[in-house]
């Protein structure tokens, strides 16, 4: 069978799970050879859990200004894989990086890119959803190599133990003149509650939650069911919650097990980025408002009486046993 | 300096959008077309270097006659020129194809110190056309900017994505994708207006922007859409309205559906 390469998202010590992800999505093409940019020593650390996720051969791609640049590293060291292996596909994370790491990989080899895939058959038919939802599409790549950034969540991630090949390649030093170099980082403090994009329930609040302090009830309700907080647009721009919350159109896309939406409107903005939730729960006080119709289940209310009463009854149920 | 904002226009976000039955690309004639508002952010970014550091800045959007009403809208704000990319053989572009043109047109400025874009587009939201456009020219992208400062051939930006936050230094010329946070947009004034009517727009062509090609490098179809379904509507669901009792009710449907 042929590789089908897959880039490596980790923080230097641990893989993350949406390469696991990967490695299930790249079995169906071939067989999944990982690829690891780092800093000297990464490889080695991180091929263990990769092969017991079915990584075929591991290829190090390592330098000690890997970290120090963004994203050039990764374009490089999968330029030359592909020279090198010549690969049924090229599978990476449709992360912020790693859609612009594709693209680019794909401009430098005129290959075909398809962004956002979440599914990939055994012909190499991607699907993806556009317009926040409103579409399924499902396209080829009919010339080139299929460079295909796939959305976090779509495969389940499969423990699959191999015994993993492992080879270097070279990364050339990295052109000062074309690269951004990265001079300090800090994580975004998320604190205990799961990160947006991935998490099985989603809280989000609109302008009905009327400030900031009302934002508590949100977050209340996130906490009981292990959630998220999202914030609508309207909300974010009232100043009501930070952007990075934000979900729709120009903020994030997420699609839950549950959707609860408290005090949102629904306009087209925001339901471009949550309509794809399994579950849509609503609570609006205004009967008219867009978002009750698409709701699975919509209470017409009062948010501030709705949800402490969903909290705390979501709590008594649980203690009850 | 000369710096060069890629702006497009898109569907407007706040009204239905559809794909064609034929084809599958955009419905143009039945959407509501406005400027990217992302790009509008890039463009006041573009702006406001112009009036701190001096700047002549040009518009460059790739699209169909209409796309025109978005190159003068910058004008309009305050861009000294335009540049429409307007080709009919552009129908259904991929996105190595549109950065490859965007880059080709970039090229015909002389002399450019930064290129200026939208992190995303609200159409597409691919996200990765900048970084194309920046590979292709050979210069660092800097992508995803919430803060940009240029000073002394340097560019430094502020990032900020769902990895978190970095800071990016690098000498220019560079390419920088700004993010809705970066700024407000200036609303054009009714002497821009005015004036942007007078700015020049040149509109080029392929066979402009790749006089020595045969275009069929170029415009090779490198993907193929095999079907576009719209998505069913979401039936009508459970609606009730609160008699003081909604919370608790709810409870024992989230139960039912195995949500709790």
């Amino acid at each position: 069978m042929p590789d089908v390469l897959v880039l490596v998202d980790h923080d230097g010590a641990r893989v993350h799970k949406s390469t696991y992800e990967l490695l299930t999505g790249a079995r169906r093409l071939g067989d999944p050879a990982a690829v690891v940019v780092g800093t000297p020593g990464t490889a080695a650390r991180l091929k263990d859990p990769l092969a017991r996720h079915g990584a075929t051969s591991v290829y190090a791609a390592e330098s000690p200004e890997a970290d120090e640049f963004l994203s050039t590293p990764a374009v490089d060291a999968l330029e030359i894989a592909v020279r090198e292996v010549s690969p049924a596909a090229v599978l990476v994370s449709a992360t912020t990086d790693g859609k612009e790491v594709a693209g680019r990989l794909a401009a430098r080899l005129d290959a075909g890119l398809l962004v956002d895939a979440v599914d990939v058959d055994p012909a190499g038919v991607a699907t993806q959803v556009v317009f926040g939802g409103s579409y399924t599409v499902r396209s080829q790549v009919t010339h080139g190599l299929p460079v295909i950034a796939v959305r976090p969540g779509s495969f389940e991630p499969e423990e699959r133990p191999v015994n993993a090949g492992e080879r270097q390649l070279a990364l050339p030093p990295v052109g000062r003149a074309a690269s951004a170099r990265i001079t300090a980082r800090r994580a975004v403090l998320a604190g205990d509650r799961p990160e947006l994009t991935g998490a099985t329930v989603v809280v989000s609040g609109g302008r009905g939650v009327g400030g900031a302090d009302g934002f508590k009830v949100v977050e209340e309700l996130a906490d009981v069911l292990g959630g998220a907080v999202g914030a609508s647009r309207a909300a974010v721009d009232a100043g009501y919650y930070p952007h990075q919350y934000q979900v729709g159109q120009t903020g994030k896309s997420v699609s839950p097990q549950l959707y609860i939406a408290l005090g949102i409107s629904g306009a087209i903005q925001h339901l471009a980025g949550m309509q794809t939730s399994k579950t849509i729960v609503a609570v609006n006080k205004d009967p008219e408002a867009p978002i009750l119709d698409l709701a699975d289940y919509a209470v017409v209310g009062d948010l501030f009486a709705v949800a402490p009463q969903l909290a705390r009854e979501v709590a008594a149920r649980r203690e009850a046993g | 300096m000369n710096i060069v904002v890629l702006v497009k226009q898109v569907p407007d976000t706040a009204a239905e959008r559809t794909l064609s039955e034929a084809d599958h690309t955009l419905d143009r004639e039945n959407a509501d077309l406005v400027l990217d508002e992302i790009n509008e952010r890039a463009a006041e970014e573009a702006l406001t270097l112009k009036e701190t550091a001096g700047a002549e800045v040009t518009v460059v959007s790739m699209g169909p006659d209409s796309a025109l009403d978005a190159i003068r809208k910058v004008l309009a704000m305050g861009a000294d020129r335009g540049i429409h990319i307007c080709d009919d053989r552009l129908r259904g572009a991929d996105l190595v194809t549109t950065a490859k043109v965007l880059a080709a047109a970039v090229r015909t400025v002389k002399d450019v110190a930064l290129v200026l874009a939208g992190n995303a587009t609200t159409d597409g939201q691919s996200s990765a056309v900048p970084a194309i456009v920046a590979d292709l020219l050979g210069l660092p992208q800097l992508t995803h900017a919430r803060e940009l400062t240029v000073d002394a051939g340097r560019v430094r930006a502020e990032r900020e994505t769902d990895n978190g936050e970095a800071t990016l230094d690098a000498p220019l010329p560079a390419l920088v994708s700004v993010t809705e946070k970066i700024n407000e947009p200036r609303y054009p004034s009714f002497k821009g207006i005015m004036a942007a009517k007078k700015k020049p727009v040149e509109t080029v062509g392929l066979d402009d922007l790749f006089p020595d090609a045969d275009g069929t490098g170029l415009l090779t179809t490198r993907t193929h859409v095999v079907e576009a379904v719209p998505r069913p509507a979401r039936g009508v669901g459970i609606r009730v309205t609160d008699d003081g009792s909604a919370g608790r009710r709810l409870v024992d449907y989230l139960i039912a559906q195995k949500l709790v």
